[in-house]
């Protein structure tokens, strides 16, 4: 092999192995920031030494135990200069060679574990959460990164910096949260992950390319936290939806970039392995035995579609009672919006219409377009045209997006040629 | 809080006088200690105003004047900017004083502006989803 | 990216022979560990071809000829097969070269292919060119 061809392969591993060792170096020198100098530093001496003595047969403990044993020199020439490394140190010189050579697997799914607990850390800024996991877990660069939000790169840069001191300053642990506490920061790294996701999913910013390298990283990632936290129904239930929604994305944009409707899509293109694994997925949540979370919830609730295979064939009913279980859950507009559609599409429209004029007396609702565009969406089948047009305008007054309006006008327009032509 | 720090034009800055090795040296290293404490957003200077162009509209006017420079110093001209984000006001006049100037250029000066904060709330990506699917189902 | 890795058959798996409990505890390690890596999409073993069917089209047009198993020529033959989803080419042949020796015993052989993406098939070539372009000046940027 070539020298350049030995680095990219270097690369290559390391961006591979990048995520395990900063987790295991971190649990020792406390300091996730500089646990990615070490990391890095052993990538170095690998660029180095590989080339001419070839590359070694496990090369991630080779990268570990390198990292590992600048750890701790690095801490143990500091420890007369710095009162953090005193502490750290006194607990490293219990650490043998033995030790450094160990390479439990279960110690290192651990540390990762606390890795990510610790990146997605709610001290943190939503933003600064996203760009350090991006960094750290996903071994994505700051230009990938940068390239994914569409903005400037020294911005994310900074944010990274900005992170990890908040991380050394407000001296977050290095830990799995225990008790009531777990379910609340779990939810926190669930958040994080599903956010990179829909980023991919639905952006319309950033350049092409990156929208499928952000849906498969936290895809990617979420399905690492549900192998190595697979008591949590919840790890399984995003997983499960990120996997289905996944087997749509080659189907959701036609030639031109601009999206299909879900009830339009090419369902014989669904990708129907994905399909497969978000359903084996959703099936390891439920054999947890506890009630649905949200995310196996609306797993649940896009995997009636995936299993559909034509849009006649979706059952809607089940799709309505996932909503009830949702909304008892996460109660807010958007699902109570969704579990009216659902029940239109399941009973009827009149049914659907019930609910939508007891959801319009809610205060909470004033103001919100897409009440009056579900209610102008009902009217209409119903045949209720005029009534209808006024409502899809109504909606169209309400918000600011030109795009929206332009299509809330044109289904105003379209139920008054309808209705006059009756 | 995001600071705006303006370095004022001088009749130095404006002729394109070099301002020595050491200045640069201090900037550089300004910067560096900025964006290590992770407070640096951008750090630009500006080309002397005889580069520049005013686009003026005068009142009742409809088309807008278009004037290139060099402008009057004294009509609150720049010279460069540095945009940092930080905790609070003290942090952001820390380092504004902390900013390096040209010696033996006479008198100049820096101005601090706050910048108005962007709303960020945090997104639940769970809600944006299923609004999409929602706007999905009524094609919008 | 996706790739398959194919575990080519050998005598043994032709003859129907086990593998060694070593390779069997060997091979499961690896899938969790493509499992735990989130890269794993899908892995089978195949039944030897013993009980397989081949169907050929030698005349254009004409109809299928049908020859039952088995077949001699086990190197060209496939026994199992893992699908994997990863960032690069490079980072495929890592995983394969992860793999442990399928046969053990001088026989062994698994070869890396990649999979078609549905915009590869179906795509217009000037924007696969140009999503080709995007990718190698992001790896460029990323060396520099």
């Amino acid at each position: 092999m070539s020298v350049s061809q030995t680095h990219r392969t270097i690369d290559t591993i390391w961006r591979m192995e990048s995520p395990k060792l900063i987790a295991g170096l971190t649990r020792m020198v406390r300091d996730v920031g500089l646990a990615e100098d070490l990391a890095q530093d052993a990538l170095v001496i690998a660029l180095d030494r590989w080339p001419s003595s070839g590359i070694p047969d496990k090369p991630g403990a080779w990268l570990m135990t390198t990292a590992k044993r600048r750890a701790l020199d690095l801490l143990r020439r500091n420890k007369l200069r710095d009162q953090k490394y005193v502490e750290i140190a006194r607990e490293i010189d219990l650490y043998t060679e033995d030790d450094i050579d160990r390479a439990l697997d279960g110690e290192i799914e651990d540390d990762l574990l606390r890795l990510i607990f610790m990146t997605c850390h709610p001290v943190l800024s939503q933003d600064a959460r996203v760009a350090l996991t991006l960094r750290l877990l996903c071994g994505l660069t700051t230009d990938e990164i940068a390239r994914s939000f569409l903005i400037a790169e020294s911005t994310v840069a900074q944010r990274i910096v900005r992170a990890k001191r908040t991380l050394n300053m407000e001296k977050v642990p290095f830990e799995v949260p225990a008790g009531k506490e777990l379910g609340e920061r779990l939810s926190t790294v669930l958040e994080v992950i599903y956010l990179m996701f829909n980023e991919g999913y639905s952006a319309t910013s950033g350049q092409s390319w990156t929208r499928p390298l952000l849906c498969q990283e936290a895809l990617r990632l979420g399905r690492v936290l549900a192998a190595i936290a697979p008591g949590e129904p919840e790890a399984h239930g995003l997983v499960a939806l990120m996997e289905i929604q996944s087997s749509r994305l080659k189907t959701r944009i036609n030639a031109q970039g601009e999206p299909i409707l879900l009830m339009d899509q090419n369902r014989a293109l669904w990708d129907q392995l994905l399909i497969r694994r978000g359903l084996a997925a959703l099936e390891r949540a439920q054999r947890l035995g506890r009630t649905l979370g949200p995310y196996a919830l609306q797993a649940s609730i896009t995997a009636c579609h995936a299993v559909a295979r034509t849009p006649s064939d979706t059952d809607w009913i089940r799709i309505a009672a996932l909503y009830e279980a949702l909304l008892r859950q996460t109660p807010s507009p958007i699902v109570e919006l969704n579990r009216a559609v659902a029940i239109g599409m399941a009973f009827g429209p009149a049914y659907g219409l019930q609910l939508v004029e007891e959801l319009n007396k809610e205060p909470s609702l004033q103001g919100y377009h897409l009440l009056p565009s579900v209610r102008g969406d009902l009217l209409e089948k119903l045949g209720r045209l005029e009534e209808a047009s006024a409502e899809f305008e109504r909606a169209a007054a309400m918000t600011r997006n030109v795009q929206e309006q332009a299509l809330l006008f044109r289904r105003a327009a379209e139920c008054k040629q309808e209705g006059e032509r009756t | 809080m995001r600071y705006l720090l303006m370095m004022r034009a001088t009749g130095f800055t404006e002729a394109g006088m070099n301002p020595g090795g050491t200045y640069k040296e201090a900037v550089k290293a300004y910067r560096q200690s900025l964006a290590k404490a992770g407070v640096l957003l951008a750090a630009e200077e500006l080309r002397p105003s005889s580069a520049g162009i005013r686009v003026v509209y005068l009142s009742g006017g409809d088309a807008p004047e278009v004037r290139p420079g060099p402008f009057p110093i004294e009509q609150g001209l720049i010279a460069g900017i540095t945009l940092i984000d930080v905790d609070t006001e003290e942090e952001a006049l820390n380092w504004a004083l902390r900013m390096p100037i040209p010696s033996g250029q006479g008198s100049c000066g820096i101005e601090l502006r706050r910048l108005e904060d962007r709303a960020v709330h945090p997104r639940d990506p769970r809600q944006t989803a299923m609004e999409a699917e929602l706007k999905d189902y009524l094609q919008l | 990216m996706r790739f398959m890795m194919i575990v080519k058959a050998t005598t043994d798996s032709e003859a129907g022979v086990l593998p060694s409990q070593e390779l069997i505890d060997a091979m499961q390690k690896y899938n969790e560990e493509l499992v735990k890596a989130g890269v794993m999409l899908a892995a089978d073993g195949l039944h030897s071809s013993a009980n397989a069917v081949r169907i050929s089209y030698p005349e254009p047009g004409g109809k299928p000829k049908l020859v039952d198993g088995p077949f001699t020529e086990a190197k060209e033959m496939i026994a199992g097969y893992t699908l994997i989803e990863v960032k690069s080419r490079e980072e495929a042949l890592e995983w394969a070269l992860r793999m442990p020796d399928p046969h053990g015993f001088g026989q062994g052989e698994i070869e890396l292919r990649q999979v078609f993406e549905f915009e590869e098939l179906l795509g217009d070539p000037e924007s696969r060119a140009k999503e080709e372009e995007l990718r190698r000046q992001a790896q460029e940027s990323k060396k520099a």
